[in-house]
C-alpha cells in the first residue's frame, strides 16, 4: 500500500511517501506566501522521486499549522500525533518525543503505539522555537547551519535572562557591546532556549527515551544544550524534520506499532 | 469529523424567557433613576440581599457579567481596553474590571434604544447609552481585584459612596461562629451605612424575601447542573454560561429564583426523563476550567464535531451553585434552609453561614480544595477529560491550576491546558487552541 504524508509546516512543507510503510520518498520545501503552492510543488516533487501518479496513492494524510492548506488530502491529524507515532515508528522504545519546529516548540508522552498520553505546547512565545535561533543568528551575522557548531566552541557559559525574542536581541547587543565571544553568545542562545523546552517538558515529565525532532533537532548546540538540561542524551533522527511528516504517512496506512 | 446521531434534541423552550431576564436587568439598571429609583454597583459575588432591604426599586449592575457582556461586543470591547490603556491601566490586570473601567472612561453602555425605541444590545442595531452611574458601591472582597476595583469606579465617576464587605474567612471546612459573625458584623454596619447615603429606612422583611431568593437560586442552579450527570447531557456546557449568568446577575433577586425553580429545572428535568441531548452525537464528555474566552464561545461547537459535550466546570457549577454531599457521598444541591426569620441579626447569620460554602470561594484558600471537587465532578459526571484554561484575564481564578492539572493526571483524567484571556481577545489564538483541541481529541480517542 502507498501512503503519503505531508506536513505545512509554517516554515518549510515536508512530504513523505511510504510503500507498505518504507520511505521511497521525500521533500521539503519552503512555505513561502503561496503555501497551497509550496505544497504542490512539495507533492509533484516526492511523486516523481517514488516515481509514482497522484492515483497510486491509497491515503493521503495531512498535519501541521496549515494542514488544511495542503492541496489534497483524505483527512488530517495532529502534529503532536504524527510525530510520536514517527518517532516511535524509528525508535520504538520512545515515550517522549519533543519537536521544536520553526514557530512552536512541543512536548509529548506517548504510548508503544504512538499514542498520546499527555502533551504541552509552548504558545505564544518564538523563544522556544527555531526562529528563535534564525533571529539571533542572524543578529550575530552567523549562517544558521554554523551557528550551533559554533556555540560548542563557548568557553563560559553566560546566562541569557530573556524570554522573549525581541528581548533576547537587544541583550545580544549588550553582550557585544561587553565584547563577548560570538560562540560564547551562541551558546547563551542555545541555553536560554534548551531552558524554555526543557521546562514545558518537565510539565508532562519525560523517561529515558526522549526523541528529539523537528528542524531544531539538526542544531548540534541545542542538542548539546538540552543534553544537559535534561541530563541524558536524546535521540536524534537521521532526518528529524521529515518525522511529522512520516507519522502522517503511517497514520494513512494504519500503522499502529510493531513490526 | 462527523459523528454519529445518537439521541434527540431540541432547543430549550425556556431559553428566551432567559435572555428576556437578562435583558430587562440592564434597562431597569439604566432607567432606575427615570422612576425614582436606586443603582448600585457591586461585583456577582457581593451579598446582594442586603441592598435589596432598600426597596424594591433598586436595581444593581454586578461588574464581571458586565465585563463579559462588553467582551462579547468585540468593537466596543477594544475601545475599552484601549481607553483604560491609555489612562495606564495595564493589560495583565484583570481584563472585565478593564472593559468596566473603559466603558466609564468612553462613556458607552452596551445597550441602548433602537429606531423603534426598543432596549436591545448596541450590537442589535441600539444607540449606546452613557454609562449609567451608580448611586452605591455595595461590594464583597476575596479577589484580590475585587475592592479595588471599585475604588477606581469611584474616582472616574468623581466618587460614589461605597462600602466592602471582607469575606475571605478562610475555607467552609474550618468555618466557626466567630468568623460568621465577623462577615455579619460588616453587613450590619453596611446596612447602616446604605440607609445613610440613600436616606432610606431599611425593611428586613424585603430582606428575608432577599435571602430566601437567593437560597432557591443557589441550590436550584446546583440541583440543574446535577442534572447533567446525566447521559446524554441534557444541557451543553455553552448553553450553561447563557443560563448560570442570570444567577451572577442577581441571585437575590425574585424573577431569577422563579426562573431556576419554576422554568428552567423542570424542563431539565423532563430533559433527562425523556433522553433529550444537547449534543445529539455526544460519545465523549469533558469538563472546562474558569470563564471562556467569550468572544470564542464556538470552540465549545467545535468540541461537537467530535461527538464531544463539555458537560461544564466547576465555575459554572459553584460560581454561584452551592453543593453538599449527600448521604450516599455524591455531590448535589444544598439542601435550602427551612427557616422562618425573626430578626435581622438570625437572618443575616444564616445568610452569611450558608454563603461561606460558595465552591468558588474555596480555591482562593487551597487550589487541593479546589482539585478535590474537580475530581469529584470528573468521576460523578462520568467524564474522559478535562480542558483547562489559563485564563490570563483573572488571576484569581487561574491561580492554582497548574496544581489542579497535575491532580487531575493523577486521577487518571487526560487534560489539554490552553491560554487565553477571559474578555481580551487579544490573548486568545482561536486557530491554535484548535489545534490542540485536535490533538486532545486523538489523545481521548474521539478522533
Amino acid at each position: 500500500m502507498i501512503t503519503m504524508g505531508i506536513d505545512m509546516g509554517s516554515k518549510y512543507i515536508k512530504v513523505v511517501i511510504l510503500k507498505d510503510n518504507k520511505v521511497i520518498a521525500k521533500s521539503n520545501v519552503l512555505a513561502g506566501f503561496d503555501v497551497k503552492k509550496s505544497g504542490q510543488e512539495a507533492i509533484d516533487k516526492a511523486l516523481k522521486e517514488a516515481k509514482i501518479k497522484k492515483d497510486d496513492l491509497k491515503k493521503v494524510i495531512s498535519t501541521g499549522t496549515g494542514e488544511k492548506l495542503a492541496p489534497f488530502y483524505d483527512d488530517t491529524k495532529s502534529v503532536v500525533g504524527c510525530d510520536s507515532l514517527g518517532a516511535v515508528f524509528l525508535h520504538p522504545a520512545t515515550r517522549t518525543v519533543i519537536d521544536v519546529g520553526a514557530e512552536e516548540g512541543r512536548g509529548m508522552r506517548c504510548d508503544e503505539t504512538g499514542k498520546i498520553l499527555d502533551f504541552e505546547v509552548n504558545e505564544k512565545c518564538a523563544a522556544g522555537a527555531g526562529a528563535f535561533t534564525e533571529a539571533m543568528s542572524r543578529a550575530l551575522e552567523v549562517p544558521l547551519e554554523e551557528f550551533g557548531a559554533l556555540s560548542l566552541k563557548a568557553t563560559e557559559e553566560i546566562p541569557m535572562n530573556a524570554q522573549c525574542t525581541v528581548f533576547a536581541e537587544s541583550e545580544v547587543v549588550t553582550m557585544v557591546h561587553n565584547k563577548v565571544s560570538k560562540a560564547n553568545m551562541a551558546k547563551a542562545v542555545h541555553d536560554a532556549m534548551s531552558s524554555r523546552i526543557s521546562s514545558m517538558v518537565r510539565k508532562i515529565g519525560f523517561d529515558k527515551d526522549v526523541t528529539l525532532v523537528g528542524g531544531v533537532a539538526k542544531n548540534v548546540g541545542f542538542v548539546d544544550s538540552l543534553n544537559k538540561d535534561l541530563d541524558l542524551k536524546v535521540i536524534v533522527p537521521k532526518d528529524p524534520e521529515y518525522v511529522g511528516a512520516l507519522g502522517a504517512a503511517l497514520s494513512a496506512s494504519g500503522w499502529k506499532g510493531g513490526k | 469529523m462527523e459523528t454519529e446521531i445518537k439521541y434527540p434534541t431540541e432547543k430549550l423552550k425556556c431559553w428566551n424567557k432567559a435572555k428576556e431576564i437578562r435583558l430587562k436587568y440592564y434597562k431597569d439598571y439604566a432607567e432606575a433613576h427615570d422612576n425614582g429609583g436606586l443603582r448600585w454597583a457591586g461585583g456577582a459575588w457581593t451579598f446582594d440581599a442586603i441592598p435589596a432591604g432598600l426597596g424594591d426599586d433598586v436595581y444593581p449592575i454586578t461588574s464581571e457579567p458586565y465585563g463579559a457582556t462588553i467582551a462579547f461586543d468585540k468593537d466596543l470591547s477594544m475601545k475599552c481596553m484601549e481607553a483604560a490603556e491609555k489612562e495606564g491601566y495595564p493589560r495583565d490586570l484583570c481584563s472585565y474590571m478593564r472593559n468596566y473601567w473603559g466603558s466609564i472612561i468612553i462613556d458607552k453602555y452596551p445597550f441602548g434604544y433602537d429606531d423603534k425605541g426598543e432596549f436591545v444590545p448596541r450590537f442589535q442595531g441600539a444607540k449606546p447609552l452613557g454609562f449609567p452611574k451608580p448611586d452605591f458601591i455595595w461590594q464583597d472582597h476575596i479577589c484580590c481585584s475585587h475592592a479595588k476595583w471599585y475604588q477606581v469606579v469611584s474616582d472616574l465617576e468623581g466618587g460614589i459612596p461605597m462600602f466592602t464587605v471582607d469575606n475571605a474567612v478562610g475555607p467552609s471546612n474550618e468555618l466557626t461562629d466567630s468568623k460568621i459573625k465577623y462577615v455579619v458584623e460588616q453587613l450590619k454596619d453596611g446596612i447602616k451605612f446604605l440607609e445613610k447615603v440613600t436616606g432610606r429606612d431599611y425593611n428586613d422583611e424585603l430582606l428575608y424575601k432577599a435571602i430566601k431568593n437567593h437560597f432557591v437560586s443557589t441550590s436550584r442552579w446546583a440541583e440543574t447542573c446535577e442534572l447533567n450527570k446525566a447521559i446524554p447531557a441534557p444541557l451543553d456546557e455553552k448553553s450553561i454560561y447563557s443560563l448560570y449568568v442570570l444567577g451572577t446577575l442577581q441571585k437575590a433577586g425574585k424573577q431569577v429564583a422563579d426562573f431556576y425553580e419554576k422554568d428552567l429545572l423542570p424542563e431539565v428535568k423532563e430533559r433527562v426523563k425523556k433522553g433529550i441531548a444537547a449534543v445529539p452525537n455526544e460519545k465523549f464528555r469533558v469538563m472546562s476550567d474558569t470563564q471562556p474566552p467569550w468572544s470564542f464561545l464556538s470552540i465549545f461547537r467545535y468540541l461537537e464535531k467530535f461527538g464531544c459535550v463539555s458537560i461544564g466546570s466547576l465555575y459554572t457549577f459553584g460560581l454561584i451553585g452551592q453543593w453538599e454531599e449527600k448521604e450516599d457521598g455524591t455531590w448535589g444541591a444544598k439542601t435550602i434552609p427551612d427557616i422562618d426569620f425573626s430578626s435581622r441579626d438570625q437572618a443575616l447569620y444564616e445568610y452569611v453561614k450558608y454563603e461561606l460554602h460558595k465552591p468558588e470561594w474555596q480555591h482562593f484558600y487551597s487550589c487541593h480544595l479546589k482539585s478535590d471537587m474537580m475530581i469529584r465532578i470528573g468521576k460523578e459526571w462520568k467524564l474522559q477529560g478535562v480542558m483547562l484554561h489559563y485564563n490570563r484575564g483573572c488571576e484569581g481564578l487561574t491561580v492554582g491550576i497548574a496544581e489542579n492539572r497535575l491532580a487531575l493526571l493523577d486521577a487518571g483524567f487526560p487534560v489539554m491546558a490552553f491560554e487565553g484571556n477571559n474578555a481580551d481577545e487579544r490573548e486568545f489564538d482561536e486557530a491554535r487552541t484548535k489545534a490542540k483541541i485536535n490533538a486532545f481529541m486523538e489523545t481521548i480517542g474521539a478522533k
